[in-house]
Formats: C-alpha cells, sequence, structure tokens
C-alpha cells in the first residue's frame, strides 16, 4: 500500500452500528427530481457566445480548402476558426512501448491537412446563439480530395490497404504478444477436445443521455481559464488544456456540474473542450458547445467493435488445458487520452481468462486505425466481448464433450485464493463457485428447465444461458503502470475538513455522474467519524477544490476513492481524539468517538461535542496542545496494492426466440453479484441494473454501421436502437458478500458488472434456444432476421 | 428567419411575453429564454422524451414545437411539481425507489407520468410500463421508474378524495434510515 497513513482497523468510536450498508436516501436527488440539477447547458454567463463545428463529410481524405467566407458573413458569426488560426498543441496519448508494439498518433484539435473520419472537426463557429452557429456552419465550403475510406479490420490489415497514418504501418496501432505459455501448440495438439470461437461485437455508442459539451470562460480576476464541462477526469481535462494552450496548469480551472452520465464516453479529453477553450480566450467572451444528437451519435467516442479467433483445449473431463486468441480491435481513427487505442486489445489480453483456471494462455492483441470516429473506454472496456468470448468456449466444449453447461464451468473456476493466475494477476477472494451455484438453483427453483420442455411442446422457443464473471475494479497506479502507460491513473487523494459547527467537507478525485457519491462518499466518512452523513458534504469536479485525482471510470470510485476518504477521515478523527484529550486532560488512549463527539473512556460524563473541539481547533488556538498545528483538516491518499480487487457475479437469462419475427424476449435476468461490502444496497442494485441494461442493449440491438466510404449510419435514435422499458426485463438480484482486504472499506465496486455479464448471458441464452436447429451465433447485436432465418432454416 | 415574433406562453401557471424567431423551439425557449432549464434536451429529434412537458395536461415533446406555436397553450414544466424541501408525491416516489442515477432523463419521465396518471389513474404495472416506453433512460434499466411510478399510482388510488395525490400518506418520507 502507497498510503503511510497507518490504518487502526480497531474501531475507536463505539457507535454499535455503521452508516455503511443503509439505503440512505440519495443526496443527488432532491435538486434533481425537481428540475434544480444545473448541468452544463444550464449555465449561462454574460455575452456567452455559442459554437458549433464544421465536421468533416467525407472519411478519409486531403483536405484542399476550408472556405469560411460564408460562415463569416452570415448575420449572427462573431467569429470562426480553423486550425491555422488556433495553433493549438495535439492531443496525443504515448505508451512505453517499442515502435514494434506501439504507434503514437496525434489527434490536432481541429484536423489540419487531412480528414480521417465524417465528423471530424475542422473549424469552429462562434455565434450570438446556438442557430445562427449552425447557420454558420452550413455556409462553410471545404473542399477535399477524397481518398479511399478503410472501414473494417480486414481492410485495415489488408497488405494493399491504405494507410490512415502514414507513420502506422499495417494499419496498427497497438500489437501485443503476450503469455504465450511454453509448449502450448502440444498441448492443444494432444488435447482431447479443441473448440473454436470466432466473434465479433459491433461498434457501440455508450450513450450518455446527456451530450457532451463545454462553456469555457476567462476569469480576470484568478487570471484563469475556467472550462465547465461534463467529463469524468477533470484533471486529466486540466492538463491537456494546459498543454495545448501553453499555459501554466495553475491558470486553467476545470469545473464539473451536474452530468447526464458518461459510462466512458466522457473519460477520455475531448478536441472539442480545448477548442471552445482556445475561441473563448481568443474572443475574450465565454463561449458554449453543446453537441447535438446526430454529432454525438457518429463522431463522439465510440467503443466496441472487436473481433475475436479463440481456441480452446480441454480434457475429456471438461478440464481447459489452454487458452489460444488473436483480438483485434478497431479503434477508429486516433488513440484516445490518456488510455491511446491500447486500451481494449490490452485491456482483453490481461484479463481474458477470467474466473478459470486457465494453465496455458497465449493471446496477440492489436489496435487497428480505421476511418471511424475513435474509440474511448466503454463501461466494462473489452470485458463485455472478452467474457462473452471464454463463455461461449465453455459453452461450445461442453456440447462437444456432452456435459452440462454449468458443470463444465464448475470444474473450471478458481476456488482457491489468492489465485495467481497464467497471465500473471493474482486474485483476491472472490465467490465464483457460490454465485454460480446459486444462480443455477434459482434457476431450477423457479422450474425453468421444465417450463422450457414443456413450452416446446407448443412449439414455443426457449432457452437458458449463464455467464460467470470477474472484473478487476481496484486498478492501482502498478497495475496501469503495467500496460505502459505515461500517464498512469490509479491513486486518489482525499482531504476532509471539519468547520467550526463540526460541520464536515470531503474532497474526492473521483466524479459521480449518476453513481451517487454525494450519498454514498459521505456515508463512510460519517460512519468513521460518527456522525450524520447529512453533515457530510462532498466537493468533486472542480479541480482548484479537489487537490488531484484520475476521476471515475473502471468501477474504481468505491474502492479507491471511497479508501482514500476512509483514510482521510481516520486521520482526522486522530487529531480530534488527540485534541480532545487534551481538553479533557487525560491519555490520549482513554477518550474514544462518542455520538458527534469524543469522550472519555473511564468516564463517559467527560464530553466533547466535535464542535466544542473545532472552536478550540480554530477559535482559541492558544488552547491546542504545542504539538498540534491549528485547524481540523485531514489529507491521505490511497493506491491499492498490487493488482487490485476483484468483483464477481453469475447472471442468468431465460430468452424466447419469437419465430414470426425473430424476436429475442428475456423471460427472466437473474443476477448474483458479488461486489464485497455493500455501502448502499440500493445505489448497488441501480448499478446492476442500469449495467445489466446497457449490456442487453449491445447483445440484442445497438449497432453503428458504416458504409463503403465510411458514413455512419445514425443520424438519430431512429437508426440507433436504444432499448426502451418495454425491451429491458427486471432484474432480480442477489448479494453475496466478499469483504476485500485490498481496500479500506471492503468494497471491491460494482459500476462496470452488469454490463460485462449481459451480453454471455443474452448470447447463451439465444444459442440454447437455436439448439435444435444445430446453428450457434457468436457475433452481437443478434439481428431479430438472424434469429428468425435460423429458426425458418430449421423447421 | 431572424424575424422576431412577440408571443405569451402561459408556464406553470403564469403568462410570459417574450420575443422569439419563428424557428426557436418551446424547449429553448422555455429553457434559455424563461431559464427554466429542469426540462432538458436529449435529442431534438422527439425519440428520447427528455424534454417531456405537459401541453394542455398530456405529455408532448417540447423540442418538437415552436415557441410560437405554444401561445395560448396551458404548459406545465417539471417546475410545477414540487420543490426540494417539499417535492411531490411522483418525486418522492421516484427518490424512494431510486429511479434516478444521473437524472438527466428525470424531468421527461416526471412529466410523461404526471401525464399518463392523471389520463389512467387505474393504469396496470404493464400499461404503466407501455407509457414509460415513450422515453429513453440510460443509467436505470428502467425496472424501479416503472415501479416508481406504479407506487405512486397506488398510492394515489388509495387516498380518498384525491386527483392530486395532495392528501397521499407518505409512509417511511420522514423515516431517515437509522445506523444498522
Amino acid at each position: 500500500m502507497s498510503t503511510t497513513v497507518p490504518h487502526n482497523p480497531e474501531p475507536r468510536f463505539d457507535v454499535d452500528g455503521t452508516w455503511v450498508g443503509a439505503s440512505v436516501p440519495r443526496r443527488e436527488d432532491p435538486r434533481l427530481v425537481t428540475g434544480r440539477g444545473r448541468f452544463v447547458d444550464d449555465i449561462t454567463l454574460p455575452r456567452m457566445a455559442h459554437a458549433q463545428f464544421v465536421r468533416s463529410t467525407v472519411a478519409s481524405g486531403a483536405v484542399e480548402e476550408i472556405d469560411l467566407t460564408g460562415t463569416r458573413d452570415t448575420p449572427g458569426v462573431i467569429a470562426a476558426f480553423t486550425a491555422a488560426d488556433l495553433g493549438l498543441g495535439d492531443i496525443t496519448a504515448v505508451l512505453e512501448r517499442p515502435p514494434s508494439e506501439f504507434v503514437p498518433t496525434d489527434m490536432p484539435v481541429l484536423a489540419r491537412d487531412r480528414v480521417r473520419f465524417v465528423g471530424e472537426p475542422l473549424a469552429i463557429v462562434i455565434a450570438e446563439d446556438p442557430y445562427t452557429a449552425e447557420d454558420g456552419v452550413e455556409a462553410a465550403r471545404v473542399s477535399y480530395r477524397s481518398e479511399q475510406a478503410v472501414v473494417s479490420d480486414e481492410q485495415a490489415l489488408a497488405e494493399d490497404a491504405p494507410l490512415v497514418h502514414d507513420n502506422a504501418p499495417n494499419n496498427t496501432l497497438l500489437d501485443v504478444s503476450m503469455f504465450a505459455t511454453d509448449g502450448i501448440d502440444d498441448v492443444f495438439a494432444d488435447a482431447d477436445c479443441v473448440v473454436r470461437v470466432d466473434a465479433r461485437s459491433s461498434r457501440q455508442n455508450a450513450l450518455p443521455l446527456e451530450t457532451r459539451g463545454v462553456v469555457a470562460s476567462w476569469d480576470d480576476r484568478e487570471e484563469q481559464l475556467v472550462v465547465q464541462t461534463c467529463t469524468q477526469v477533470p484533471h486529466q481535462v486540466r492538463t491537456v488544456l494546459a498543454r495545448s494552450l501553453r499555459r501554466d496548469e495553475r491558470a486553467v480551472r476545470v469545473v464539473v456540474p451536474d452530468m447526464g452520465g458518461g459510462f466512458g464516453q466522457k473519460c477520455v479529453v475531448g478536441r472539442e473542450e480545448i477548442a471552445a477553450a482556445a475561441a473563448a480566450l481568443r474572443l475574450q467572451r465565454p463561449v458554449k458547445w453543446i453537441e447535438d444528437r446526430k454529432d454525438a451519435l457518429s463522431a463522439a467516442f465510440l467503443a466496441r467493435e472487436q473481433h475475436y479467433d479463440a481456441r480452446a483445449a480441454f480434457d475429456a473431463d471438461g478440464r481447459i488445458l489452454a487458452l489460444d486468441v488473436d483480438i483485434v480491435c478497431d479503434m477508429g481513427a486516433y488513440s484516445c487520452y490518456p488510455f491511446s487505442a491500447g486500451i481494449e486489445p490490452l485491456m482483453a489480453s490481461s484479463e481474458m481468462p477470467g474466473v478459470y483456471r486457465v494453465p496455458a494462455y497465449r493471446v496477440r492483441g492489436r489496435a487497428v486505425t480505421t476511418n471511424k470516429a475513435p474509440s474511448a473506454p466503454y463501461r466494462g472496456v473489452s470485458r463485455p466481448q472478452h467474457v462473452m468470448v471464454m463463455e461461449r468456449l465453455f459453452e461450445r466444449a461442453s456440447r462437444e464433450l456432452g456435459m452440462d453447461p454449468v458443470e463444465i464451468r464448475r470444474r473450471n473456476v478458481i476456488t482457491t485464493f489468492p489465485y495467481t493466475g497464467v497471465n500473471g494477476v493474482t486474485y483476491d477472494p472472490g465467490t465464483y463457485l457460490e454465485s454460480l451455484d446459486l444462480c443455477e438453483q434459482l434457476v431450477r427453483d423457479e422450474g425453468w428447465y421444465d417450463r422450457k420442455r414443456e413450452l416446446a411442446r407448443e412449439g414455443r422457443v426457449l432457452g437458458v444461458g449463464y455467464c460467470c464473471f470477474n472484473e478487476r475494479t481496484g486498478y492501482a497506479t502498478e497495475a496501469f503502470a503495467k500496460r505502459k502507460m505515461t500517464a498512469v491513473p490509479g491513486f486518489d487523494i482525499s482531504e476532509v475538513r471539519m468547520d467550526t459547527t463540526g460541520a464536515v467537507v470531503v474532497t474526492s478525485g473521483t466524479l459521480s455522474h449518476g453513481q451517487s457519491h454525494e450519498t454514498t462518499l459521505a456515508q463512510i466518512v460519517a460512519t468513521r467519524l460518527g456522525l450524520d452523513p447529512a453533515r457530510v458534504k462532498l466537493h468533486q469536479g472542480d479541480t482548484d477544490r479537489v487537490t488531484y485525482g484520475w476521476g471515475t471510470f473502471a468501477s474504481r470510485s468505491a474502492t479507491i476513492g471511497g479508501s482514500a476518504v476512509s483514510l482521510a477521515a481516520d486521520r482526522l478523527v486522530e487529531k480530534l481524539l488527540h485534541i480532545g484529550a487534551h481538553m479533557l486532560e487525560t491519555r490520549p488512549d482513554n477518550v474514544e468517538l462518542h455520538d458527534g463527539g469524543v469522550r472519555q473512556r473511564d468516564d463517559h460524563g467527560q464530553t466533547l461535542s466535535y464542535a466544542a473541539i473545532a472552536d478550540t481547533a480554530y477559535l482559541r488556538a492558544e488552547r491546542l496542545p504545542k504539538d498540534t498545528d491549528p485547524g481540523l483538516t485531514a489529507t491521505a491518499s490511497f493506491d491499492p496494492p498490487g493488482d487490485g480487487t476483484f468483483a464477481n457475479a453469475t447472471h442468468a437469462v431465460v430468452a424466447e426466440l419469437h419465430p414470426g419475427t425473430g424476436r429475442v424476449e428475456i423471460l427472466r435476468y437473474l443476477c448474483v453479484e458479488d461486489c464485497g461490502i455493500v455501502i448502499n444496497p440500493q445505489v448497488v442494485e441501480g448499478q446492476c441494473r442500469g449495467g445489466i441494461a446497457q449490456g442487453i442493449a449491445g447483445a440484442l440491438y445497438e449497432r453503428i454501421s458504416y458504409d463503403e466510404q465510411g458514413e455512419p449510419s445514425c443520424a438519430s435514435f431512429i437508426d440507433y436502437k436504444v432499448p426502451t422499458a418495454g425491451e429491458i426485463p427486471d432484474v432480480e438480484i442477489h448479494h453475496l458478500e466478499t469483504p476485500s482486504d485490498l481496500t479500506e472499506n471492503g468494497a471491491k465496486g460494482v459500476g462496470e458488472g452488469g454490463t460485462i455479464g449481459a451480453p454471455a448471458a443474452v448470447l447463451n441464452a439465444v444459442n440454447d434456444a437455436l439448439r435444435p436447429t444445430g446453428i450457434e451465433l457468436d457475433t452481437t447485436p443478434i439481428a431479430p432476421e438472424t434469429v428468425q432465418r435460423a429458426l425458418e432454416e430449421s423447421s | 428567419m431572424t424575424d422576431q415574433y412577440l408571443v405569451t406562453l402561459t408556464v406553470n401557471g403564469e403568462d410570459h411575453e417574450l420575443l422569439v424567431t419563428a424557428r426557436r423551439t418551446l424547449v429553448d425557449a422555455l429553457r434559455h429564454d424563461l431559464h427554466l432549464t429542469g426540462t432538458h434536451v436529449g435529442c431534438e429529434h422527439g425519440v428520447c422524451g427528455a424534454c417531456t412537458i405537459l401541453v394542455d395536461g398530456a405529455p408532448a415533446r417540447a423540442c418538437l414545437m415552436f415557441a410560437v406555436q405554444a401561445e395560448g397553450r396551458d404548459l406545465r414544466t417539471v417546475e410545477s411539481l414540487g420543490s426540494p424541501d417539499s417535492p411531490n408525491d411522483l418525486q418522492r416516489a421516484f427518490s424512494e425507489h431510486h429511479a434516478l442515477q444521473c437524472g438527466f432523463c428525470t424531468p421527461g419521465f416526471l412529466m410523461l407520468a404526471e401525464g399518463f396518471l392523471a389520463s389512467r389513474p387505474r393504469a396496470t404495472k404493464a400499461e404503466i410500463r407501455e407509457a414509460v416506453s415513450a422515453n429513453l433512460c440510460r443509467c436505470t434499466g428502467y425496472q424501479t421508474i416503472v415501479e416508481a411510478v406504479d407506487d405512486c399510482a397506488s398510492r394515489r388510488r388509495c387516498a380518498p378524495d384525491t386527483t392530486e395525490g395532495e392528501a397521499t400518506p407518505e409512509p417511511g418520507q420522514n423515516d431517515t434510515p437509522r445506523p444498522a
């Protein structure tokens, strides 16, 4: 553990209970249900102007001319800038890997001499209102020398493929071969059973309902650029802003208002954030940019387009002997900052073995670049895909070997912990087998296997599918450093400050955008201090208020952010006890916390409220012990040890296929999850359900496709099929609770798990239903016409 | 395109005079002219429903109407419901059931549900689900939204002689959970 704070696990206060574990009502709700949230588009500043972007209409080509004459002549247009006008530094993500493994690509804030995808920003238009800004965009004339677009991974890797980036041979940004256990080819040659899965997943949009947006302004008094933007990573946006604008970081303040979801799309730095800020500086006027839905669908960061060619070897008893995988991720036109185009293939390569004891492993992971909107992390990052592939391999092996699909998993899941896998990762204790057993028992007890058989006699087509998986949540600096990132996320810093009334402000470098941190982090601090959570207020999302942090992604907030606030609160407790003992004129070990104050252990009548201690700490500092600084503040950082902690779950889906339409109807969804200590059960269940809905969306509905010219298919929600309440089923959730020893609060994180488990469970259920047809599907989303054809062909 | 029209919009029982261009959408007029920012914009295509308000009592997409079309209509936005200190029964039900996470879609769902329940106070849960499927939420998976609306509807039905749930009992509202 990198932190120097000594953690005393023994409670130093006599509160017999805890706020941790209670469904405390959400602190966020009163403003959000009354329309009093403040989202970025709700912000209005005096003299505020409005930005829109001239965007490329071709997927690949040289830019011959950007003619903004008509734009500048448009009534209401204030200014229009190209890359040449603004002279901004590029956004570049770097991995410390040899050129054979990684090629960095510069993403210009505005495209210069060439464009690489439809929707790429070429110029920023500033106008008096958003309508005239759009008029200005329409009046722009851009001429291109259009070139052949690269629109698929196969095309990208073809020998004669045009290059998306001249410095990236074979259109390959990352190419790593890892693990390659000695003798793995012999294992495959000698195995009783070898199965293969060739699986694809489609490009998706994380789709926060609030599109991206910025309000940038200059503050003369603070000599600071203030950028209010909906980002999951405010400090990282500040770093890139400072570098791109060539200013001191001090002179840039990033503030995050209420945020309408992110799911990863907002955890990378956007070009538009930089361009809008540069325009505000240039014009000395506040500039607002709100992304419209068309741009959000086609030109915002996308994700998930992956191709797996996977083989697994099994013995006759169904034990997995070896895994050999080739992963190609279509990352689109550029690397995202800070993660780079390596984000998806590196995640998949490292984590693929998952919950199973895989003795031999070989993987090649590649990121290819194509003329499509670039990719960013999206909830689960690769795990929805590689878990799906692993689960398909086990299902296929169970068929080959004539085994029950749950039994084959049972024989292979890790049951003794800590377990160090073939991928070099050490797993902390989890309930892989227990969750699988319980989930299967629930399906049995509800009679789904019997109903499936009975209904089959009526011609109805049902299937049952499972997914057993884990999710590394507490990614430490060490874990990200192993990926050779040069901007390495991991730690979080927290400050806890008590005022003279005994109320508490806590800062966190994490960033809630729906995850309820105002509630849950307050619960943690309130428990440590023995206070009502209502007296603890969280500050996040302001680079001037929060020392430093890496924001919210990868289910890191409860584990890492929650641990940092725990440690900072513990430090404050030490100080309160120290001052309290001095004021009570007793030994430091003769005091304890009690009911919002400090009392003497051997004389409970001797008590001090926090307000009384705070009064001394701030207003009567002459009464403090000589060795004690005035004030009541404490700071701590946390960085998970080693490989971090793993949450896990098993999902089960019962699906019915409708022969006439090919519709896949989910009749039952069960989730048995273990996210360690549950801080707030209602919030945990909300994260599970919402995650599962997004996983189902990927399995059955959502897909952004491109035509041969690289034109994206989705301009509105008419084309991009986001599931509604009509498609998403109710989810029954069961909790197992394995406290993590690697976090300060025992939590394991829960933000992404639902999304990871759902695609495999749905796909397996569909394939179980299709079993009589002999057809197996390995590509998502599963189109209704595919299901319909499969059922028709067999009947 | 830039000609201005003087219109009077009746919003939450108050008349507001404002100058708008013909193309100004109703949602932009509400948000940026009247500063009623509780109504949100998610797609501008009439699909996501984040901008749902009540027009003469019925749910409508404020992004698909022009402000000039709304003159003489009775407009109600989320601001007409309760306040943070005193939310109405539907708002409380959303909070109690965790029917919101990021909260961006919430005002749209609230107004959708208010309009729906006013016309269909005896709706079944399946009918509520059908109605709720008009709007998009990316956070919750919808289950808790359906449950919140259903719970609110049944409490309103149990409340004698009320149509808006004014006198609806609110068990649990003031029961701050105690440490376990």
